[in-house]
């Protein structure tokens, strides 16, 4: 309310944040119930989880790490350029992130090829059980961001968005953040777990 | 909230002029939040009598264990053997039952159809605030129908292993024989659960955005505090049955072990995640039924709620405890006799809300000029079958009689009286909103008579399962002449079976009503109960955009009946009233 926006446009502003905020809530507890999992398993099969991380590649994981912190920078700058009016940078903000995003996936995949060419498979154990799924379903909701992203971008060349008209790329960029902040607890439990 | 309430109405205003929408688009891709609710009401009543059909053949193979089913000599092997229900069938026909009742008939009916109708129209507003989610949210959910019918026809039959699908049994074909059945069973309640988020979200943004003027929260009907907390209920506990359904589907298809003990799985762990979401769950069932009995029980009472305050905040607190008590279902799995403790003082906490709900529908009583419409018998019934079913399950709570009763027909007893009961929180919805929603009046003659046998028949159906339970009978067994000692209680068995088939047939009565009145029923006035509600303010049925030019202005709460001063016994909630009123301030 604290907002000067025009009383047309400000509550839709308002009430498509909070869906997407709402929607958030609901991620992390579908995340949560994943995590719960892992918490479990961890305790169940110490020596297990011990003995398989090492398996993963830290240096992949690490960089997969800073490709998405990077892409929450650029998808947030982008955010900030619309907010004052500059449709240029917010292509090109949103190109970025949508170029990292796809960068994710293609370490994701050859990460996962060089594991089963190691034999490793999601039945091998409890631990790649959980790496598998985790990853695998971090993997769908980066494919979803990177859809979505697309589709702002194409909007964006198409001059839909404004300075007063961005809550769509704010929406995108909310959940683009909450699949970076989904990876930043992955990357440690899975990849440095000891 | 002002400025807000006035953009929308601008914006609203605008939208409401360019009207003639297509055939498609008035009735099959709508996106109008009325049209959305009728579509998910013929859902649920649909999927309410496949539900009701697997029940009665349930309830013929236990009352004539292995015999021909009557008329079902055509099913086809495996299926049946010309009529007999082999075990696997029968294990099919539970697990198939509860699903199906559970999230595509009570959930479409009590929160797709009426959260999706009442919400905008009982808050003031012209529609949901994301009316392209809302028809996704139908449209998925009829996806998700689909799919779940589906699994009847595949090889090996449908899901068999409970509507818990407790693992291991659930988690490898090679325990029931069951393939694909259990994967689309998986597959249906993931997409279902898309479906329901996304009226979730539709509903808490509306409610808590697009108030109309004068609308506080301390105003709102009960029924819309009920559908409130439900979807917070829904958004936090539907994404973890997600997550475990995920694991299970990846243990099924993928070969992972999450819930097989062979591969060093955990099959406790499906349990907990499963009744996080399923405890929670109940109250998503029960409370928007709740609301609705509130809101009947006011209306037909000519009176105020009693202690409207005390009604939203048992709510809240029953959606709260709602998280901390699902450990009660698993005293017997193998739990730390502590935990079970604590579980068990949580669970029985929950008896303090639901106490003040049933005095205070009590005190709505009290001194009312009480109305016996169709909506108000149904909504009487929904109070005393409620707390049988919560005074039952104070029973399974207490953890050293638990052990005594559990899994037996006791729990089938409860549970059919807390979740079935809400049928009458349905029935009470139904009539009492059919004329806002169809423009047209139920026959009052024949839904009264509905009412009588389906409440005489629920409780000859439902009342002696106590009995069966406690002479030990279990659930989920397919003949109990098996065993020596259910022998002597066949004849009991025999009633229950009697008492179920008159009650589906009861059913007969109101989907004739209910078709009946849709073409030929008379015509209703704007408010024909003479409620307060702002939906009755509206014409019935209310046109896209609800409202007209203007939207209301909400003066004072929703339970303004039978004011000192006023000259009509009730006093809507768009009326100016100069004197002093008490709720809602």
């Amino acid at each position: 309310m604290e907002h000067a926006a025009g009383v047309e446009e400000f509550p839709r502003f308002e009430t498509s944040k909070m869906g997407v905020w709402i929607f958030l809530f609901s991620e992390v507890l579908l995340f949560g119930g994943l995590f719960a999992t892992y918490a479990v398993f961890r305790s169940l099969f110490v020596q297990d989880f011990a003995r398989d991380h090492r398996e993963l590649d830290v240096t992949l994981g690490a960089i997969n790490t800073v490709v998405l912190l990077c892409s929450s920078l650029s998808v947030a700058l982008g955010v900030a350029s619309i907010q004052r009016g500059k449709t240029r940078p917010l292509k090109l903000c949103l190109g970025v992130t949508i170029l990292l995003g796809f960068v994710f996936l293609v370490i994701k995949y050859f990460e996962y090829s060089g594991k089963f060419a190691h034999g490793i498979y999601p039945w091998t154990s409890s631990f790649f059980s959980i790496y598998f799924l985790m990853t695998g379903i971090h993997g769908l909701h980066v494919l979803g961001g990177v859809i979505a992203l697309s589709l702002m971008l194409f909007w964006a060349f198409q001059g839909r968005f404004s300075a007063t008209n961005y809550v769509r790329v704010e929406g995108t960029a909310l959940y683009w953040h909450l699949v970076d902040i989904v990876w930043i607890y992955l990357f440690p439990l899975l990849y440095l777990v000891a | 909230m002002m400025s807000e309430s006035a953009g929308v109405q601008a914006a609203h205003a605008a939208h409401a002029h360019h009207e003639e929408l297509g055939f498609l688009r008035t009735y099959v891709f709508s996106t109008d939040h009325k049209m959305i609710g009728r579509q998910f009401l013929f859902l649920g009543l649909l999927m309410l009598v496949v539900g009701g059909l697997l029940a009665m053949m349930m309830r013929w193979q236990l009352g004539w264990p292995e015999t021909p089913v009557p008329g079902m000599s055509w099913a086809p092997e495996p299926y049946m053997f010309e009529g007999i229900i082999p075990p696997q069938t029968y294990n099919m026909l539970f697990t198939m039952h509860a699903t199906i009742m559970i999230f595509f008939a009570v959930m479409p009916i009590m929160i797709g159809c009426f959260g999706n109708f009442l919400i905008p129209l009982m808050i003031g507003a012209r529609d949901m605030a994301f009316p392209f989610l809302n028809m996704l949210s139908f449209w998925t959910g009829a996806v998700a129908g689909v799919v779940m019918l589906a699994g009847f026809f595949v090889p090996g039959g449908h899901a068999a292993s409970g509507w818990t699908a407790y693992a291991p049994l659930s988690a490898s074909a090679i325990y029931t024989g069951v393939d694909w059945g259990q994967n689309l069973w998986n597959i249906s309640l993931i997409i279902i659960g898309a479906s329901s988020l996304m009226g979730s979200i539709n509903y808490i943004t509306t409610i808590i955005n697009l108030r109309a003027r004068g609308m506080t929260w301390f105003r709102l009907p009960l029924v819309i505090w009920s559908l409130f907390i439900t979807a917070i209920l829904l958004l936090l506990a539907l994404p973890v049955l997600t997550a475990a359904l995920a694991m299970l589907l990846a243990d099924r298809m993928l070969g992972t072990h999450f819930f097989l003990p062979a591969g060093g799985g955990e099959p406790l762990l499906w349990q907990h995640l499963f009744w996080y979401f399923g405890h929670p769950e109940v109250y998503v069932l029960v409370l928007p039924a709740m609301g609705v009995t509130s809101d009947v029980l006011s209306t037909f009472s000519r009176k105020p709620i009693f202690g409207y305050r005390a009604m939203a905040m048992s709510m809240i607190s029953i959606g709260f405890l709602s998280w901390i008590v699902w450990g009660h279902h698993m005293f017997l799995s193998g739990m730390n006799p502590a935990l079970g403790t604590a579980f068990m003082m949580s669970t029985m906490v929950i008896a303090v809300p639901s106490a003040i709900k049933t005095f205070n529908w009590l005190g709505t009583l009290w001194g009312g000029s009480i109305r016996l419409t169709t909506p108000m018998l149904n909504g009487l019934a929904f109070v005393s079958i409620f707390v049988i079913g919560g005074l039952s399950g104070v029973f399974m709570a207490s953890t050293p009689v638990d052990i005594f009763i559990h899994d037996t027909y006791f729990i089938v007893a409860h549970f059919h009286y807390v979740v079935a009961g809400i049928v009458f929180g349905l029935f009470a919805a139904v009539t009492y909103w059919f004329p806002k929603m169809f423009g047209r009046m139920m026959n009052e003659t024949l839904g009264k008579i509905h009412f009588v046998l389906t409440f005489i028949f629920f409780n000859l159906t439902f009342f002696p399962m106590h009995f069966l339970g406690v002479a030990g009978h279990m659930r989920r067994i397919w003949n109990p002449l098996q065993y020596e000692f259910l022998q002597p209680l066949q004849g009991m068995n025999q009633f229950i079976s009697v008492s179920a088939f008159l009650l589906g047939l009861s059913q007969i009565l109101f989907l004739v009503n209910l078709c009946w009145s849709l073409f030929a029923g008379k015509k209703a006035e704007v408010n024909p109960w003479h409620a307060n509600t702002l939906e009755w303010a509206a014409p019935s049925p209310p046109p896209h955009g609800n409202w007209g030019e203007h939207l209301p202005v909400v003066h004072h709460g929703p339970y303004e009946y039978s004011v000192p001063g006023v000259e009509e016994d009730y006093l809507p909630q768009t009326t100016p009233h100069a004197l002093p009123v008490t709720a809602g301030h």
